[in-house]
């Protein structure tokens, strides 16, 4: 059947008409093309316009256009305006091609003799191609009304309070024995001071209590299958060694513990906890967990004190870990970060010099439920400095470490500034390179802790020393810093050093990334849908990520992405199916040969080898579109829709001329 | 117009990130050489060498395969086996007495507008350098 196509050129007002000559590219179309099927090829000042659209729909309809090109602007922006004009006029909407005659040709062209020939060029690949273009439906899947949310941070919990409080089952899975993430280990929050325990430990409750909420913790995703409405997650939830249904959280199974560990996560080691534990006095769930490797009775065989006293018997030796298979439809990622080691920064002296504090470290030593009860004091555990220095930017901002701004730590400097003045009255230096506190109240912040009294030395500290150099230097730490106010060399004894520590990609991120099927930026952060318009979605239909785990970030913006999150889920559920895009391969099993090789090539798990019949199939629903396994097929049994062999060759041909006289510019 | 020699080049590129890179430098206005006209595939992982070797036959001097930098592809890895693929390509048109110079892989991603416009302006001289190719017609060039 012969082909009838429309070509609408576009003037975009002088946008495209003031380079490229649209009434010849419409008069050359008509003319020229009218082998390759072209019936009526016109140019309207705005396309997208209703007026111009009404144009398109009008000449489908009493023209009997089969197939149209509107030569535009980018099919980003407006593919899908004139897909919709198609459909009102009975046309499918996959026979419509757009030429990009705007970003491609008169926005970045001068000479309008070349722009004109190439737009001619570009509307001449687009009506070869949309000869070969095929009528697609969109595809429809049901979407599980379940949620899976990965990580019990703050972000994590909003995320699933939300989803609960809309009246839809959540799975939260976290892998520390309780929820609540770095955010249950500070002491107060910038810029209002608030007690962090105050104003988290009421959502833990809320969503350890949560009817539509299933607590996982000390559990972790290990496996991920399906796509979005259908995913089958495998979450491994360790064994802790006690029964859940019989403890009641009463705590003297700690008590009776004989065996101190340093608690190198909670307490950033600065303080004990016991074989077993629960992490903090207000973690959710309330139950232990018994820490195997310490364990004595796991050691040697003997002990079991825990058991003895338990009064309601609910230690168990004998738990094993379990394989919990759930269905969902979507799933949150707020998996977190991990804290800058310091000991790699090794001028700071961090692991070497004592007095040298992490951020996490000071964050513990300043909490009233910590080590020192919330006493800031030395290494020695008894010593109050006298004076203190902040080092801002360990490990951000430097081409050695990692590029980025990690967003906090300008501000978190700031807080352990105050904090350290109002505690101890000691003299408090703070070394930048650029003092960064946007966002509401933090500029206000920094202004009160400048009223305090904190001296601001703006300067990249070369070196923490304890080499000193004289009487005043002895015993202390000294700061070596450039001071670039100043324009000298400055040399700061102090007591004690704090290093403002950056935010850093999980160390697993990138098998997470790929268990999940999304993908990691340079940095080792998730990748977002898009960097401004769409942060919290992911190229992953059904798959969001929200917190520090797509970049870093405060808690305020923080628990703004997970109920942002929440709301794109409920979206989904709401809708109850979901339209996907027919671009997809697929396999003419009549022509496989069975050779595998395109096996191989599928991130996403769609591709698979049937062995009774020794041909290769492909799930359309798992399949992404990429389109990669198409190009690799020698036999040419797997076809792409959207995106066929015929379809590309024709542009080809097209944009080439093929079978057409050349254009001179 | 001056008698320098125009080359003809075709350019793949990525749905996710080049061609959002070219949409990027024509928002910017950013002016690059108008011998290269486009085609959007969803990955460079979906480019089929012999589309290369069709262009060239179509009597294209040259072509530009442009995807996501490596690490950032959409489709998670699939740009690594464009890049296998160009390798190949290169050692093949070699074999066919074709300049491998004519074919040049290019990352770009969505933010680098500015990138995707010198890389083209840059690629097209060095096609011109090359001078035509010729390789579509059976007189080969002669008749001119």
């Amino acid at each position: 059947m012969t082909e009838r196509v429309g070509v609408y050129v576009c003037h975009c007002g002088s946008n495209i008409a003031g380079t490229v000559d649209v009434v010849d590219v419409a008069n050359w179309a008509a003319e020229k093309l009218g082998r390759q099927g072209v019936i009526i090829a016109r140019e309207y000042k705005f396309m997208c316009s209703s007026l111009g659209q009404e144009l398109i729909e009008k000449d489908i309809k009493e023209l009997g256009l089969t197939r149209v090109v509107v030569a535009a602007c980018s099919p980003h922006l407006h593919e899908k305006t004139f897909r919709t004009a198609a459909k009102n006029a009975g046309l499918n909407p996959y026979l419509v091609e757009l030429a990009s005659i705007r970003e491609q040709v008169s926005w970045v062209h001068s000479d309008k003799a070349v722009a004109t020939a190439k737009a001619k060029a570009v509307v001449s690949g687009a009506v070869s191609r949309v000869i070969e273009n095929a009528a697609l439906e969109e595809i429809k899947v049901p979407i599980n009304p379940n949620t899976l949310v990965v990580g019990g941070g703050i972000a994590g919990i909003q995320s699933a309070l939300e989803i609960a409080n809309a009246g839809f089952h959540v799975y939260l899975v976290e892998r520390e024995p309780s929820i609540g993430g770095h955010m249950a280990q500070f002491d107060k929050t910038f810029p209002t001071l608030d007690c962090s325990a105050c104003i988290l430990t009421p959502r833990m409750v809320e969503a350890g209590t949560h009817p539509n909420i299933t607590l996982l913790t000390w559990s972790e995703v290990t496996n991920v299958a399906g796509y979005v409405g259908n995913f089958h997650v495998t979450i491994k939830k360790k064994a802790r060694f006690i029964n859940e249904e019989l403890c009641t959280g009463c705590g003297i199974c700690q008590e009776k513990c004989p065996k101190k560990v340093i608690d190198d996560v909670y307490e950033a080691g600065l303080g004990y906890r016991k074989a077993v534990y629960t992490p903090f006095a207000q973690a959710v769930p309330n139950f232990p967990v018994m820490d195997k490797e310490n364990c004595t009775y796991f050691i040697k065989g003997t002990c079991k004190a825990c058991e003895k006293f338990c009064p309601t018997g609910a230690i168990d030796f004998n738990q094993q870990d379990e394989m919990l298979h759930i269905d969902v439809g979507n799933i949150v990622l707020a998996t977190g970060y991990d804290l800058f080691d310091a000991r790699r920064v090794s001028n700071y002296g961090y692991g070497r010099l004592p007095n040298v504090f992490t951020s996490l470290e000071f964050e513990r030593l300043s909490n009233a439920a910590g080590p020192t009860s919330g006493n800031i004091v030395l290494r020695d555990g008894k010593t109050t400095p006298k004076s203190v220095g902040i080092i801002h930017c360990v490990g951000s901002r430097d081409k050695n470490f990692n590029n980025y701004c990690s967003v906090i730590c300008c501000m978190q400097g700031l807080k352990f500034a105050h904090l350290v003045h109002e505690r101890t009255g000691a003299t408090v230096y703070n070394f930048y390179i650029d003092m960064r506190t946007a966002y509401k109240a933090y500029d206000e912040f920094y202004q009160r802790v400048l009223e305090e009294g904190t001296l601001f030395v703006r300067g990249k500290v070369a070196e923490v020393t304890n080499a000193a150099r004289n009487e005043r230097e002895k015993g202390k730490l000294i700061i070596q810093v450039e001071d670039t106010l100043a324009g000298k060399q400055r040399r700061i004894p102090v007591d004690m050093v704090i290093l403002s520590s950056g935010l850093q990609p999980r160390a697993d991120a990138k098998e997470v990334g790929k268990m999940f099927g999304i993908s990691c930026s340079m940095d080792g952060w998730f990748t977002e849908k898009h960097p401004k318009l769409d942060p919290v979605a992911t190229m992953t239909e059904g798959i969001y990520i929200v917190g520090c785990a797509q970049g870093p970030k405060d808690i305020p913006s923080s628990v703004a992405q997970g109920a942002a999150a929440s709301a794109r889920v409920l979206d989904k559920i709401l809708q109850k199916e979901v339209a996907l895009e027919p671009i997809k391969a697929s396999v003419n099993q009549a022509l496989c040969s069975g050779c595998k090789i395109c096996n191989g090539l599928c991130p996403f798990n769609a591709i698979t080898f049937i062995e009774d019949d020794k041909v290769t199939s492909i799930n359309p629903a798992l399949c992404q579109g990429c389109g990669t396994c198409v190009a690799a097929c020698p036999a040419g049994a797997i076809s792409g829709t959207g995106f066929s062999n015929e379809q590309i060759i024709a542009q080809i041909d097209g944009l080439m001329m093929r079978n057409l006289e050349p254009i001179v510019a | 117009m001056t008698d320098q020699f125009e080359p003809t080049i075709i350019g793949f590129t990525c749905n996710w990130c080049s061609y959002r890179a070219s949409d990027l430098a024509g928002t910017a206005r950013m002016k690059y050489a108008p011998n290269v006209r486009l085609i959007r595939l969803m990955c460079s992982g979906r480019l089929d060498p012999t589309f290369v070797l069709r262009a060239l036959s179509d009597g294209a001097d040259g072509v530009m395969i442009t995807g996501c930098h490596p690490g950032e592809c959409h489709y998670i890895e699939q740009n690594y086996k464009a890049l296998r693929r160009y390798l190949l390509l290169k050692r093949v048109l070699v074999g066919l007495g074709i300049e491998p110079e004519r074919v040049k892989l290019v990352w770009a991603s969505a933010a680098e507008g500015a990138k995707f416009a010198a890389e083209t302006t840059a690629f097209v001289e060095e096609v011109r350098k090359l001078g035509p190719l010729n390789w579509g017609r059976t007189d080969g060039g002669n008749a001119e």
